[in-house]
């Protein structure tokens, strides 16, 4: 399906912005769970959908914000290419915009990049209405401040996501996934060491118990990286990368409160009690604990990282790590250069805007 | 541009100097014109202006007290790194103070384990993968300027390299910040994790000119030395075939390392500066290095090889040893300076296109080039779509720079057209600052003055620079109707 709805949703937001009518932007609402709670009059986006332009030999797509990602991938997949972020979808409506409003990224983040390493281009309807273009469809880029690589992880709470140019990859040809048993102290101390070497890693996550490690490239590369490392060939791997990107594996099957530490990767593990999954070759640290926030985040701090209430626990607080005062009145001062009304996800990233 | 000496009617300058020399030695505050003489430009030489007076602070909280001394004082603020800037970003204001990093120059900490360098502004690039080398960890971005540049105005610029494609510009390899706000608050964005809570500011800093924050620490991102990169040199008997080259190479799934091409003139330009070995009589020459896992190196350029031969190469080679390899970057990484020695001058161009609409972008080039009367040599990342035609001219001949200046900014208007940019990495400073009023519609230049403003409310960071005012494109928008359409229609013409 593809159709474009940019001039009613562009109607939508200068009515709100005229009556200063919050709004909740929604593309597939696979990740409302995601963020503050907030309560706008819903904006859709879902129709607002299509792939605008896809050439593989010049590795970049452009798609409307409410194309659904699997389309997405499938079409990059026809052409052995991928989206190398591995964004997770956290269901099958999930969209592109959606994607990128979130900046959430899968296992290979640490070697291949973030969300936002993927942006080339956005078209967005800032608050006042406005159809703006920044950024565009080639590599490299500087004309203007980077807009587009602000809108990935700012929650729509700057514009809404009405057309995006992503970066693309060939698909390895070959991927094949390690075990080691080893306990979390272990494993750490095996990826300081597999992080500091020129291997073809794509992904590495502790979920307790074992250890995986992930190489990706030619078989010939793959097959030398295994013999230099050595490990248990887990022939189920592309099954565990998928549970750990979506989140299906057992160790998020709770309903205890979910911390998301972002950490320098050789930090060792930390000592706060609860239940860990360690990924992104230990820069990305899952953490079920009832703990209060304060304790978690000063844990998390001294070490030159931060957390997030990823799921669960209470949705109106803190989810995201408190700002510093001038920091916080830099977010408040371009929130209001996009967003003069305060009308798209108010609340959403933090109480104050 | 204004005239040096109308600093001299500027009135505050003695009472500002008074205040600097509260805050800085006296031999940091420079202010006579022969000691000011060598910050009057930067790698743009066409542009030049004596500055006000330049600071040259060594510590966090002089560079913190000059800000807060200049907010007050309402005087406009340019940092300046290394000066190797190519778009006039750190061109002075007579009215102004020119804030230098240069003393900013400590590698503040290396951590080979989380493979991050933290350090100051005024570091060059190559001295942090000096730096590390013994860890076989190295810096990725390379500009062709990595001897000199710093790395703060690597940030500012986000600079590129020949290793782009692969590895990424600078803003990929950078994980945190701390910046000085005009009003001297100190801000710390992002640090050794790999992300940072609240909006992505550490992209919004990189490519930001300077008109946002003064970058005074940086934490760089390190990458494992490859085992090895083998590099293969195919001849073309024309620019599309080359082009069709680097589409087959990367619709066959490789991504190289580098890929870059030279039509004739850079070629031979080249191989008289530094004997490369290249082929001078072809059209153009295309260099692609892959790197990786020794055997996945040697496999990788045999396939590269087949493709550039099925592409219609007329000659390939692979470097038969490390010397050779750096012998074949060598010309590639020379082509600057070689351009340099066949004319007085030449002009640098930095636009981005389409990788499939090089040919034509060429032709039309070449067109021009009969139509100006004046040589160009391109230069082209071939993986990344950037291409840098250099236009040769002699700025003693009167009326050569001007037609040079026209003739660029008709290749700028054919990147947009062709759905590119106008500037891939060398950024808008003062140079571009015309051809952003082609490229972006003027609610999104507005867009953008919003976004400094959020930073700096009274436009004191590099005012004037990096972002067009309405105004200006209005004006320019009247002698000029882009594709049939006036782009400013709603404002007064003066």
């Amino acid at each position: 399906m593809t159709a474009d709805r940019s001039t009613s949703l562009q109607d939508r937001v200068r009515e709100a912005a005229a009556h200063k009518t919050p709004l909740h932007i929604i593309g597939g609402n696979t990740k409302h769970f995601y963020g503050r709670a907030t309560n706008g009059a819903p904006l859709p986006l879902r129709e607002h959908c299509g792939i605008v332009s896809y050439q593989p030999s010049e590795l970049v797509i452009t798609a409307r914000g409410g194309t659904p990602l699997a389309e997405i991938e499938t079409a990059l997949g026809e052409h052995r290419q991928m989206l190398a972020f591995e964004p997770p979808h956290f269901g099958a409506d999930a969209t592109l915009a959606g994607a990128i409003a979130c900046g959430l990224s899968g296992p290979r983040r640490p070697y291949a990049g973030a969300a936002r390493d993927f942006v080339l281009g956005v078209k967005i309807l800032n608050g006042k209405g406005e159809i703006l273009k920044f950024g565009g469809e080639v590599m490299k880029n500087v004309a203007g401040f980077d807009v587009s690589r602000l809108m990935a992880g700012a929650l729509g709470t700057l514009g809404v996501l009405l057309e995006i140019s992503l970066k693309v990859l060939p698909k390895p040809q070959t991927e094949l996934t390690l075990s080691f048993q080893t306990t979390a102290q272990e494993a750490i101390a095996l990826l300081n060491t597999l992080n500091t070497r020129p291997l073809p890693l794509s992904a590495a996550c502790h979920d307790g118990e074992t250890l995986r490690v992930r190489l990706f490239g030619t078989d010939t590369a793959v097959r030398a990286a295994h013999q230099k490392i050595g490990g248990i060939v887990d022939d189920a791997g592309n099954a565990f990368w998928e549970r750990v990107r979506e989140h299906k594996h057992g160790f998020f099957n709770d309903s205890a409160p979910l911390w998301r530490l972002s950490a320098p990767p050789a930090a060792l593990p930390l000592n706060l009690p609860g239940q860990w999954l360690i990924d992104w070759g230990g820069a990305q640290r899952w953490l079920k604990n009832p703990l209060p926030a304060e304790v978690i985040r000063e844990t998390v701090a001294r070490l030159g990282g931060h957390a997030t209430l990823f799921r669960n626990g209470e949705r109106k607080g803190q989810v995201f790590h408190p700002l510093p005062p001038a920091m916080l009145a830099i977010h408040k001062r371009l929130k209001f250069a996009f967003d003069p009304h305060g009308i798209f996800n108010p609340g959403r990233l933090y109480a104050d805007f | 541009m204004l005239n040096p000496t109308q600093r001299d009617i500027w009135p505050e300058r003695q009472a500002l100097l008074a205040a600097l020399w509260q805050i800085l030695p006296s031999k940091d505050v420079l202010y006579e014109d022969e000691d000011l003489r060598p910050y009057e430009c930067d790698g743009l030489t066409a542009y030049r202006q004596l500055p006000g007076v330049v600071c040259l602070p060594n510590t966090l909280e002089q560079a913190r007290a000059i800000l807060r001394l200049c907010n007050e004082m309402h005087v406009p603020v340019v940092a300046r790194g290394a000066g190797t800037g190519l778009s006039g970003g750190a061109l002075p204001l007579a009215h102004g103070v020119v804030l230098s990093l240069a003393r900013f120059n400590r590698i503040l900490a290396l951590d080979p384990v989380n493979r991050t360098a933290r350090i100051e502004p005024g570091v060059r690039n190559l001295a942090i993968s000096e730096a590390v080398a013994h860890y076989n960890l190295y810096y990725a971005p390379d500009p062709s300027s990595q001897i000199a540049c710093t790395i703060g105005g690597n940030v500012a610029e986000n600079s590129g390299g020949v290793h782009c494609l692969k590895y990424g510009l600078t803003v990929h390899n950078v994980l945190g910040l701390k910046m000085l706000t005009m009003d001297g608050e100190l801000i710390e964005i992002g640090g050794s994790a790999l992300d940072s809570p609240g909006y992505d500011l550490l992209a919004l800093m990189h490519g930001s000119e300077g008109l946002l924050g003064v970058i005074v620490e940086i934490t760089v991102k390190l990458l494992p030395k490859p085992d090895r990169a083998q590099v293969a040199l195919a001849a073309f008997d024309s620019v599309t075939k080359a082009g069709d080259a680097v589409a087959a190479i990367i619709a066959a799934g490789i991504i190289p390392a580098g890929l870059e091409m030279m039509d004739n003139l850079a070629i031979r330009a080249a191989e008289d500066y530094v004997h490369a070995g290249y082929p001078v009589d072809a059209a153009a020459l295309l260099l692609c290095e892959v790197d990786g896992e020794n055997a996945e190196v040697s496999e990788q350029i045999f396939q590269v090889r087949e493709l550039l031969l099925k592409s219609g190469a007329t000659e390939v080679r692979t470097a038969q040893d490390e010397n050779e390899r750096l012998k074949f970057w060598a010309g590639r990484k020379s082509a600057f300076p070689a351009v340099g020695r066949i004319a007085p001058d030449y002009y640098c161009m930095d636009g981005t296109i389409p990788r499939h609409r090089l040919a034509e972008v060429l032709t039309r080039i070449g067109e021009l080039s009969k139509e100006f009367r004046l040589q160009v040599a391109n230069v082209f990342h071939a993986g990344d779509g950037n291409l840098h035609p250099l236009i040769l001219y002699d700025a003693n001949k009167p009326g050569d720079l001007a037609r040079a200046e026209t003739f660029g900014a008709k290749i700028l208007e054919i990147c947009i057209a062709v759905g590119g940019t106008i500037t891939g990495e060398h950024g808008v400073g003062v140079e571009k600052l015309t051809p952003m009023c082609l490229q972006f519609a003027p609610a999104e230049l507005a867009q953008f003055h919003d976004i400094k403003h959020a930073f700096d409310p009274k436009d004191l960071l590099n005012p004037g620079k990096a972002v067009p005012t309405l105004h200006r494109c209005a004006e320019f928008g009247a002698m000029h109707v882009h594709q049939g359409n006036l782009r400013f229609p709603e404002l007064d013409r003066f």
